[in-house]
């Protein structure tokens, strides 16, 4: 009974997750913050979502979420499971339309363009905004169509040999060209987790991205592999504008500038990495960031 | 003891032996509580007296009643007066069949006399001691396995291993039962072609361009040449069975594609199910519906526009035969498609494919081996029908590509040269085992073909 109240106060409707989530202690808590959720805003957004609601079905997944996403910035979007930052992370690039029952409110816009407009198509919307996925996900395909695939079916290039011009700089430019060219006519399935997980990221920038969504890619890696990937991220930073889910608070801290901590649905806090770390100004961030829970 | 009978007292003691052993274990260790001790659970125990009480009975009962027969019938014939024994092996077989008919109260050939009555009862009275003699010795195997069984019954006493051992037996024997049974057909199909090819040159089978299975019965009958050239059958069985796949294929995967990809969670559940009805029509119904509705639809358009088609046609069969046919396809490459992992579909996404681009070149190549699959045994499916083919498609070897004519396939020929009587020294009988023989290595090679394509192009996920 408490907690609905509290809820309902926040001006949200999530008596449905509550019921479902409501054994966590930390319910009362957050009430106590409503309002100090930090700087959402940035100076030079590449991505701004405002009043986003995502439900699947009955369950209200992410409340009102309003965070921006500035140029050649990491943000990282930490928060125990299920809190919703993968969800969240989904809707930027409208990934969730290929759930049935996953339904997405609020505004979400790119440079200025609403995503989620009706007249908008969604095709190019997903060059824009490239993804990497928790799992390598190459295709069964050779390493040279795999990069090729996105070009290709954009009809990025008129010949084979920019074709090859640009499956040589994207993997290049994630750090795997050096271990792949003797081999491109292998298949990309053949590779070790971390080579696979780059080879998706050379995928996602063989289509000159803007913006790239990484959900946890490195969950599935090594500690080697998985710094590789890291200094990987840190150099795309030059060229792309990168949000990254991840569990690991170690790499929140290591590649990104500014650090969202989702809980519940809801985002809790959001501000320069730096200051989340040392400084949480919130109780349920500071207690998932020293390791209480999550 | 009849054997039926026999069989349901040794299945019942199988169950008393599978008691007493698995009480016995228990009752060894002290109870429930001690079967910890025990190296297997108790059933196991169980299991391993039932099949010593089974098993070897089994075995005895499946070889005496596999020789009985044979024994009593030699025993019968020693005692037989020596005239008839001295008869030709023919008409020894005749006599010997005379007495078993006469011993079983059938209706025998020719009068009886004295000395068949005596056989004939010798005869019986030799069945009925073999009989009794069987059930004793399953009987008393049976009791001695359980005996044994149960004195084995230890807390060191491997009795899961043994029983898995037993199991990991029948398991082969089932497999190999397979092998066997395809091994079986071959040769029987083979040594039969082998008489028709030594009447007929294997050349003039295979490539001759002729068929005409009319053997003369009398030197001088007119137009029974008998040509046996099995290439118009050849010929028409490939057109039809071409017809059918272009349709089946074309549709059936088409449809595969809308219900994995498109269709929605409803949709899937009512196609789908309603697809699959067409697997369940007797291809005799498919048959009618050919050669009334289709076939003269085909004609009557044909002749609108000025084509010359005859009233069965290879395209009437055919077209019939690829909706026949369309479940097949649909079914198992709506499994396959959907099997592919969604990580497959999100990758592609990611990057901003469309729905369509993601299905041909990502979603289709992965599903490939699966689709190929379908399309194989949709293809066997199509080589081997007949029914639809009888009725639409007509009986004349044409040699002929035009698929408004009538033509005939190999299974046809098979049906009418093997209905009704036949004469089994005549190579236009034969001639069915050759056209079998025939189809079974081309259908064989087919796969084995198909098989290669398939490895050689397919995209291995995981």
């Amino acid at each position: 009974m408490d907690t609905a109240t509290a809820v309902d106060e926040m001006g949200g409707d999530m008596s449905q997750t509550v019921a479902t989530e409501g054994a966590f202690d930390h319910e009362k808590a957050s009430q106590a913050f409503v309002g100090k959720v930090g700087e959402i805003a940035v100076d030079n957004p590449r991505m701004t979502a405002r009043k986003v609601n995502v439900y699947y079905g009955e369950k209200h997944a992410i409340q009102d979420v309003n965070l921006d996403i500035g140029k050649n910035e990491v943000i990282s979007m930490i928060g125990p499971s299920g809190c919703g930052k993968s969800t969240f992370l989904r809707c930027l690039n409208r990934m969730n339309d290929t759930i049935d029952i996953c339904r997405v409110a609020g505004e979400i816009k790119l440079d200025g363009q609403d995503v989620y407009d009706k007249k908008l198509d969604v095709v190019p919307l997903r060059a824009q905004v490239g993804m990497v996925f928790q799992k390598p996900n190459p295709f069964p395909k050779s390493i040279y169509d795999n990069i090729a695939y996105g070009p290709k079916i954009h009809g990025l290039v008129s010949n084979k040999a920019d074709l090859d011009e640009v499956v040589e700089s994207s993997l290049r430019r994630a750090g795997l060209w050096s271990e792949v060219k003797d081999y491109l006519d292998q298949p990309g399935t053949g590779l070790s987790g971390g080579q696979q997980q780059r080879l998706c990221i050379a995928r996602t920038i063989a289509v000159s991205p803007e913006v790239i969504l990484m959900d946890e890619p490195c969950s599935a890696l090594d500690p080697i592999a998985t710094a590789k990937i890291e200094e990987l991220i840190d150099e795309l930073r030059e060229n792309y504008t990168i949000a990254i889910v991840t569990h690991s608070m170690q790499q929140a801290a290591r590649v990104s500038q500014r650090t969202a901590y989702f809980h519940l649905g809801k985002l809790i806090e959001v501000g320069n990495t730096d200051d989340i770390f040392t400084n949480p100004s919130h109780k349920l961030t500071e207690d998932y960031i020293t390791g209480r829970f999550g | 003891m009849p054997n039926t009978v026999l069989i349901l007292v040794l299945l019942g003691l199988m169950a008393v032996a599978y008691q007493l052993a698995r009480k016995r274990s228990l009752g060894v260790v002290g109870g429930g509580a001690g079967v910890r001790k025990l190296h297997s659970l108790p059933s196991y125990y169980g299991f391993y007296a039932a099949i010593w009480c089974g098993l070897p009975a089994l075995i005895v009962f499946g070889l005496w009643n596999a020789f009985q027969s044979t024994i009593i019938t030699d025993l019968m014939v020693a005692d037989l007066p020596a005239e008839v024994r001295s008869l030709g092996q023919a008409e020894l077989g005749l006599v010997v069949n005379d007495i078993r008919n006469l011993a079983e109260g059938n209706i025998t050939s020719g009068e009886v006399s004295p000395e068949m009555r005596a056989a004939a009862d010798h005869y019986l009275s030799l069945e009925q001691t073999s009989a009794a003699a069987l059930a004793v010795v399953v009987l008393s195997l049976a009791v001695l396995g359980t005996g044994l069984a149960w004195r084995l019954v230890s807390p060191k006493f491997r009795a899961r291993n043994q029983v898995e051992f037993v199991v990991k037996g029948l398991l082969i024997i089932s497999s190999t039962i397979a092998i066997f049974t395809t091994i079986g057909i071959v040769l029987s199909v083979l040594f039969e072609a082998i008489r028709f090819f030594e009447m007929i040159p294997f050349t003039e089978f295979v490539f001759g361009l002729d068929w005409s299975p009319q053997m003369a019965i009398r030197e001088d009958q007119v137009g029974s040449s008998g040509a046996f050239g099995a290439i118009p059958l050849f010929a028409g069985t490939l057109l039809i069975s071409f017809i059918a796949m272009v349709v089946a294929v074309q549709i059936g995967l088409m449809s595969a594609i809308f219900l994995s990809e498109y269709a929605g969670k409803k949709m899937r559940a009512f196609a789908k199910p309603v697809l699959e009805v067409l697997a369940g029509i007797p291809t005799v119904v498919y048959g009618f519906f050919a050669a009334l509705t289709v076939a003269p639809f085909i004609r009557d358009n044909g002749s609108l526009i000025g084509l010359d088609v005859s009233s069965e046609s290879a395209l009437a069969a055919g077209l019939v035969m690829g909706i026949m046919i369309i479940p097949f396809i649909s079914s198992l490459s709506d499994d396959v498609i959907n099997a592919v992992p969604q990580a497959m579909r999100d990758a592609s996404y990611g990057v901003g494919a469309t729905q369509s681009e993601t299905i041909r070149q990502v979603i289709i190549p992965a599903a490939l081996p699966g689709i190929v699959g379908g399309v194989l045994l949709a293809v066997s499916r199509a080589i081997g029908e007949t029914m639809i083919v009888v009725m639409a498609a007509g009986l004349s070897a044409n040699m002929t590509a035009n698929p408004l004519q009538s033509v005939t396939t190999v299974t046809v020929q098979i049906v009418t040269l093997l209905v009704g009587d036949q004469e089994f020294d005549s190579p236009k009988t034969l001639a069915a085992f050759a056209l079998g023989l025939m189809l079974f290595v081309v259908t064989l090679a087919l796969n084995v073909i198909a098989l290669h394509v398939v490895r050689k192009y397919r995209e291995q996920y995981e």
